[in-house]
């Protein structure tokens, strides 16, 4: 039996705007195994970057966590102060962000940017053992050395990329969010750097959360995933079971509307309309507007909603299993 | 046999830049490098690349939005229903050329004006062309957005391209493309800013509207799953040359240049069972070979209208 790294239990979270609470996570649970490698997935707006800020609780100022827990490693998180919290962060949970090769100080060496995290959590390190460290990291994501005397705009994106992974491992986290790393790069970057991710853990064993709205990455990544929908988890399980047996209407829209290069040509089915504004009060099941066949039950919001096991570790959402 | 609408040979367009802002030397990139292909009455080409690869120059010097180095755009003109070459139009000529080919653009958040409402937008390319009454191009304008799906017309006239979603506005840039009624389209990654359940929806309506209106579109991605799905043949693009050009399912089954080969490996298959075998080749060395070949390279056609560049690769195979 693998021990969880993560732990995640109905977790909720709202952002307060003027024009009301938007519930941008709603009843999260789920857990991430040791040296296992989790994906979620779902389209913009559905919530999975809010559930990976709040995981470091690195949320906006108007975000409030309202309820739930999260565990790493036994550690409750939840209403740690501020102190506490950077040494988890980073230490404990480090985070790839989306965009982040863009985030690079521009007047600041990449291998100074990445000294200072270092320095950060281990202030008793020399510089020299700091560097070594560095020059470490870099072969493991397959950059040059001479890479830590560069400024961010020598690099391409490419390379700005690795480096942000680097970064992201430089105080041997037990985790790692990698929040669609690989979104603004071309198809033969995004190739070598999900390799990269992989050999990474491979050699470390490291325990990874992978955020991605793109369905064939995910397939390819990861071991276990989550589908989300307007801020809920609609289904989860073993990344293989879901794509040979989809429970949910949303996971099938999903996977039927990812064009493939194998295989024959398909028709691909769109999934139309929009994510329901999650400022609104949830009644019923949120995918039913969208289902391509919701019953009675489902549009008129007697159904709730809510994960049942349908198969040994494969979650689904109750609407969507009892209407088949 | 098959009409072609659009020929184009030899395309160049170099860039010159200088080394620094008082260094007098200068040097030229050739962006796009001598490229040759047709488009068919009623058919999709893909263009398909890397970043920085040249597909978004190539679209740009089609539609003149930069002026080409050298080489030969011909187009079929519907009023002498002959080939011509857009270098010997007058002005009146250049201006049904330009209603005749129009572009969508990759950042449907970028490339709508901000202050004006849906219906000035779609508007505009026939206010420009002084086509129809008023009250005909408004009566247009709701006609498109029918077309495009944006229904009841009504609804979205008034509205600003801020109260729209990211699929609606790429709906309102193909409306406002469609509405000078193009023999020829260039997309330049239209849906690659989409969330992949709209995008679906997008490509079906393009694919649709080809089939209605007899629009043949050039659809430039990076990604050969998508090209797959919209396009009859696909030119695959590295460093300003095409390298391999076939008819899409042959080209998927049968890649034969190392870059193509490369470029089908890296595409992530949505089938976790399915093991992924990257055709690793050595960029640099491929630049190498294809920059030195100085004469043109030429292509070879080895059946089945599948052309590949004949310069020597046995190097990195």
């Amino acid at each position: 039996m693998q021990e969880n790294i993560l732990e995640v239990n109905n977790l909720n979270m709202h952002y307060e705007t003027l024009g009301g609470e938007v519930a941008a996570v709603k009843d999260i649970t789920f857990h991430v195994k040791k040296g296992e490698s989790f994906g979620l997935v779902g389209e913009s707006g559905c919530g999975k970057t809010s559930v990976a800020m709040s995981l470091v609780q690195l949320q906006a100022d108007n975000a409030k966590i309202s309820s739930g827990s999260i565990k790493l490693d036994g550690q409750e998180l939840i209403g740690l102060s501020e102190n506490e919290l950077r040494s988890v962060r980073w230490d404990g949970i480090s985070i790839v962000f989306q965009g982040a090769m863009n985030a690079w100080n521009p007047v600041i060496k990449i291998g100074e940017q990445i000294r200072e995290a270092i320095r950060e959590h281990y202030p008793n390190n020399s510089k020299l053992q700091n560097i070594e460290k560095i020059k470490e990291l870099f072969e493991m994501v397959g950059l040059d050395e001479s890479i830590i005397d560069r400024f961010p705009h020598e690099l391409s994106g490419g390379m700005k990329q690795r480096a942000v992974i680097a970064l992201a491992l430089s105080c041997n986290p037990k985790l790692v969010i990698a929040d669609e790393p690989t979104t603004a790069l071309d198809v033969v970057i995004q190739d070598q750097i999900l390799n990269e991710i992989k050999k990474v853990q491979d050699l470390l064993g490291l325990s990874l959360i992978y955020i991605s709205h793109d369905i064939a990455v995910i397939a390819e990544m990861t071991e276990r995933m989550a589908v989300m929908y307007a801020g809920r988890i609609v289904e989860s399980g073993p990344t293989k079971n879901i794509f040979s047996d989809p429970k949910h209407a949303y996971t099938r829209a999903l996977l039927e509307s990812t064009p493939s290069v194998v295989g024959e040509k398909v028709k691909l089915n769109s999934l139309d309309g929009e994510p329901p504004s999650l400022i609104d009060a949830e009644i019923g099941c949120s995918f039913s507007p969208r289902c391509s066949k919701p019953t009675e039950n489902c549009k008129s919001g007697k159904s709730e909603m809510g994960l049942i096991e349908v198969a040994n570790g494969h979650f689904a959402d109750k609407c969507c299993v009892e209407c088949g | 046999m098959k009409k072609n609408l659009i020929e184009v040979k030899n395309l160049e367009k170099y860039f010159e830049t200088s080394a620094g802002l008082f260094s007098r030397k200068k040097s030229t990139i050739k962006a796009v490098d001598g490229i040759s292909f047709e488009i068919p009455f009623g058919e999709s080409l893909g263009l398909v690349g890397q970043s920085g690869c040249g597909k978004t120059t190539t679209a740009r010097a089609l539609c003149l939005l930069d002026e080409k180095t050298s080489g030969e755009i011909n187009f079929y003109n519907t009023d002498t229903k002959n080939m011509e070459s857009i270098d010997n139009l007058n002005e009146e000529e250049m201006k049904s050329f330009r209603r005749n080919i129009q572009m969508i653009f990759q950042d449907p958040y970028e490339s709508l004006n901000p202050r004006w409402n849906i219906k000035d937008i779609i508007l505009e390319p026939l206010n420009i062309h002084n086509i129809g009454s008023l009250s005909e191009r408004e009566d247009a304008v709701v006609e498109i957005l029918k077309t495009v799906g944006l229904t009841p017309p009504e609804n979205y006239l008034p509205r600003y391209p801020h109260e729209l979603s990211g699929g609606q506005r790429q709906r309102v840039s193909i409306a406002r493309t469609l509405i000078m009624k193009p023999k020829f389209v260039v997309c330049d990654e239209p849906t690659s800013m989409l969330d992949v359940s709209i995008r679906i929806s997008i490509m079906d309506l393009m694919l649709n509207l080809a089939k209605d209106l007899e629009v043949s579109y050039l659809y430039i991605t990076h990604d050969l799953a998508v090209a797959r799905y919209m396009c009859n043949r696909i030119a695959v693009m590295f460093n300003g040359k095409i390298v391999e050009i076939a008819e899409t399912e042959e080209l998927l089954k049968n890649p034969i240049h190392p870059y193509t080969k490369r470029l089908i490996s890296s595409i992530p298959v949505p089938d976790p069972t399915y093991e992924r075998v990257v055709y690793d080749i050595d960029f640099t060395e491929l630049d190498n070979i294809i920059s030195k070949d100085t004469e043109n390279i030429g292509m070879v056609d080895i059946g089945n209208e599948h052309f590949v560049a004949t310069h020597d690769v046995k190097g990195i195979l």
